[in-house]
């Protein structure tokens, strides 16, 4: 059986790319699948724990995040097409409208 | 059982009048205002010359107690008054030559702008004056002292428009501070010993005390101190430098402040704790040589003076210094003879000096007057007066005190032979500078402008010219040069045996102290008479031949003497040493360390540094606020971190 800390070295991997995604790129459409990225991650650790410890409650929440990320998407989407209509640009960057 | 004689009326009455002059004065017409000043200052006169008329029914010494004011503990200050011979003579003299002047001041000050502050303050200075003589404490006595020192401030800044006399005043109040600190830490000394500023408990504890002959302890530490604050007020040797140039105040002032009254406060000062002296001989004897060395320093100084007033300003210095050195060598009541004599013909001489400033439109070098002689008549033979009695000449009223004060000096068991050769000397010099000033402002050709300018027509009411002053003026010339005459009549013998129940009934028992010997003999007494009356003669004699008949060879001794003459000329450049020594290292001083170091470089700079950092971090902070949601993201991705980070270590320990 693979041990418990290789699925959570990699949920940290996945993670941290997500952060570093989050952290360095300027498309928003990236930003938006770096989170994904870290959501993921964090899903990973949950079910690699619901499976150690033969407990439910890992795997629900997973179920939970998994409706929120889609529901967050749809919305996101949305949001950045709006964006781009009005503004014509996917640079964060440039989308600095409420920046004093 | 004593009579109430209502003390506390003769110093409160010219205060009535300050404050009513002071207060509403502004709105009053001059006549008003003269009733009112005159009316309270007489009325002070009045009562003085009631008690010396019931002198004889009198229980002196006499204590009238007004009010309680301080008790702690067991020290006690109440506002009282005390009467004794000593405080009379004082009263009679204050009030008297107050008065007169008061009168003359109608006359000099009637055209002058701020009629109203003159007199107020005038009769103010009478208040404070009347409270230090009769004060019965030290405590109370000081606060005469000062008030004096306040009225004599006001008045020497009394045209304050003009830079030099506002310095003056102020110059005239710090002096007298540095001398008020000796005083004060006297009482403080006397308060730690004697438990009391009360003159009759603090000389009853004295009393039993012996003489320091042995070396110096309390009481001679006390009589020096008390004499530092003497010579600030009295201006002495090394405090005198405020009165020369008090004499920016206008001339009645000068002739009742810096003359006749307040400047002898501090002889009446050592006079009054004589207890305390006689038992400090070291202290007397520094008196003494502080009095002698005075009154030939400023006699030398008085002799280059040019300004009619200076020369009275030096004369008046060396004159203190005469009445300090009788003080010194245990002579007290012919002080006090001398003070009297003194208040009577200097007064006059201020006030004729005032007189002819008046007559000359306002002039006061001695260089541009000349021939006024029949000009102005009455000033001329009033100032006559006076310049014959302070030199000497018998039987003016100074030839009395001086030659007694000149045998004390010689024959008291304190004095010795020096303080009388000085004294002798400084007598020549008195009478040379006197009749210097008597023969340039009378005598000779007139070497003034022909032309009075805009100032004589201010001066003078409308006709121009040289012209005698008017009656109201010259009435108390003329009163104070008969007192000038006849003042010193009553002779030393009677005044001394007069005021002898305030000195010698606390003379210390002293069997060390050899009797006066039989230097006192009638005869020797009579060759020091002949030797001080032919010292003025000389004196005479001397300032005739050189500024009467042969005015060119004063230039050329001067020429002669060099450098020395531009020593005594710019008096001995005291003031520019006071200058380097004292005032410039003060304000540099202050500025360096105390503006720039401390005030600056400290309390400044921390407000200021402390408010600069918080800026420049709030600066760097404000940068991270950038809105930048990335940045945002970083900075809690680093904290996550930095908490991540934190909690392993923890979890690995």
């Amino acid at each position: 059986m693979v041990p418990l800390s290789y699925y959570l070295v990699l949920g940290g991997i996945l993670f941290a790319c997500g952060v570093t995604g989050f952290l360095i790129k300027r498309n928003i459409i990236t930003i938006f699948m770096s989170i994904e990225l870290m959501l993921n991650g964090v899903n990973l650790s949950f079910v690699a724990f619901a499976a150690q410890w033969k407990a439910l409650s890992g795997q629900v929440f997973v179920f939970f995040v998994m409706v929120v990320a889609a529901a967050e998407a749809a919305v996101g989407l949305a949001i950045i097409i709006a964006v781009y209509r009005t503004r014509e640009t996917l640079n964060v960057d440039r989308v600095n409208l409420l920046k004093l | 059982m004593t009579p109430n004689l209502h003390l506390w009326l003769i110093p409160v009455l010219p205060l009535i009048g300050a404050a009513i002059n002071g207060l509403l004065g502004r709105r009053f017409s001059r006549q008003t205002l003269t009733a009112v000043a005159l009316t309270f200052c007489g009325a002070a006169f009045a009562m003085a010359l009631w008690i010396a008329a019931r002198f004889s029914a009198l229980n002196l010494p006499h204590v009238e107690m007004l009010a309680s004011w301080i008790r702690a503990g067991d020290f006690q200050a109440d506002f009282a008054f005390y009467l004794d011979q000593l405080s009379l003579i004082m009263l009679l003299v204050v009030t008297g030559v107050g008065f007169v002047i008061h009168v003359y001041s109608v006359g000099y000050m009637w055209e002058e702008g701020g009629y109203y502050r003159f007199f107020s303050y005038l009769n103010l200075f009478m208040f404070f004056m009347l409270t230090l003589v009769l004060a019965n404490n030290y405590l109370l006595m000081f606060i005469g002292w000062e008030g004096v020192g306040l009225a004599s401030y006001l008045l020497i800044g009394f045209y304050f428009l003009r830079d030099s006399a506002a310095s003056a005043g102020k110059k005239a109040f710090i002096v007298n501070r540095m001398g008020d600190f000796g005083f004060l830490i006297a009482l403080f000394l006397l308060i730690k010993h004697f438990g009391s500023l009360n003159f009759e408990q603090v000389f009853q504890s004295v009393q039993p005390m012996r003489p320091e002959t042995a070396g110096a302890g309390l009481l001679t530490a006390i009589g020096l101190l008390l004499m530092v604050g003497a010579a600030g007020k009295s201006a002495q040797l090394p405090l005198y430098v405020w009165l020369p140039d008090a004499m920016e105040g206008p001339t009645p002032v000068s002739a009742l402040i810096h003359a006749a009254t307040m400047v002898t406060g501090g002889v009446y000062m050592v006079a009054r704790s004589h207890t305390i002296f006689e038992r400090a001989p070291i202290a007397l004897t520094v008196v003494a040589i502080v009095g002698t060395l005075t009154a030939l320093f400023a006699a030398t100084i008085g002799i280059c003076q040019t300004d009619i007033k200076k020369v009275l300003a030096y004369s008046t210095i060396s004159q203190l210094g005469y009445m300090f050195m009788a003080c010194g060598v245990g002579a007290f009541s012919m002080g006090i003879f001398h003070l009297m004599t003194h208040a009577f013909f200097k007064g006059l001489l201020f006030l004729a000096a005032g007189s002819v400033i008046h007559a000359v439109g306002g002039e006061q070098d001695m260089r541009r007057m000349g021939g006024l002689r029949t000009k102005i008549p009455w000033t001329f033979w009033t100032m006559t007066a006076a310049t014959f009695a302070i030199a000497g000449f018998p039987p003016f009223a100074g030839f009395f005190s001086k030659d007694a004060i000149l045998w004390q000096a010689y024959s008291s068991p304190y004095g010795s032979w020096i303080y009388w050769l000085i004294g002798v000397f400084t007598a020549f010099l008195t009478s040379f500078y006197m009749f210097r000033q008597w023969f340039l402002t009378f005598f000779g050709e007139y070497r003034g402008a022909q032309e009075h300018g805009e100032h004589s027509a201010a001066h003078s009411q409308g006709h121009g010219g040289i012209h005698e002053s008017p009656k109201i003026m010259l009435v108390p010339l003329v009163i104070l040069a008969v007192l000038s005459v006849c003042g010193g009549w009553i002779g030393s013998q009677r005044f001394d045996r007069f005021l002898s129940p305030v000195f010698s009934a606390t003379a210390p028992a002293n069997p060390a102290t050899p009797a006066p010997e039989s230097k006192s003999e009638a005869s020797s007494e009579t060759v020091f008479t002949v030797i001080s009356v032919g010292a003025a003669l000389l004196g005479f004699l001397l300032a005739w031949q050189l500024y009467h008949r042969r005015p060119q060879l004063p230039q050329e001794i001067a020429h002669a003497l060099g450098s020395f003459y531009q020593a005594v000329l710019n008096k001995y450049y005291v003031d520019e040493l006071y200058a380097a020594l004292f005032v410039k290292p003060l304000v540099d001083g202050s500025a360096k360390l105390l503006w720039h170091g401390i005030d600056e470089d400290m309390i400044d700079a921390t407000l200021n540094n402390s408010a600069a950092g918080a800026r420049e971090v709030s600066d760097t902070m404000r940068h991270m606020q950038s809105g930048n949601l990335r940045s945002y993201a970083g900075w809690i991705a680093a904290g996550a971190a930095v908490v991540i980070a934190y909690m392993v270590w923890m979890g690995t320990r």
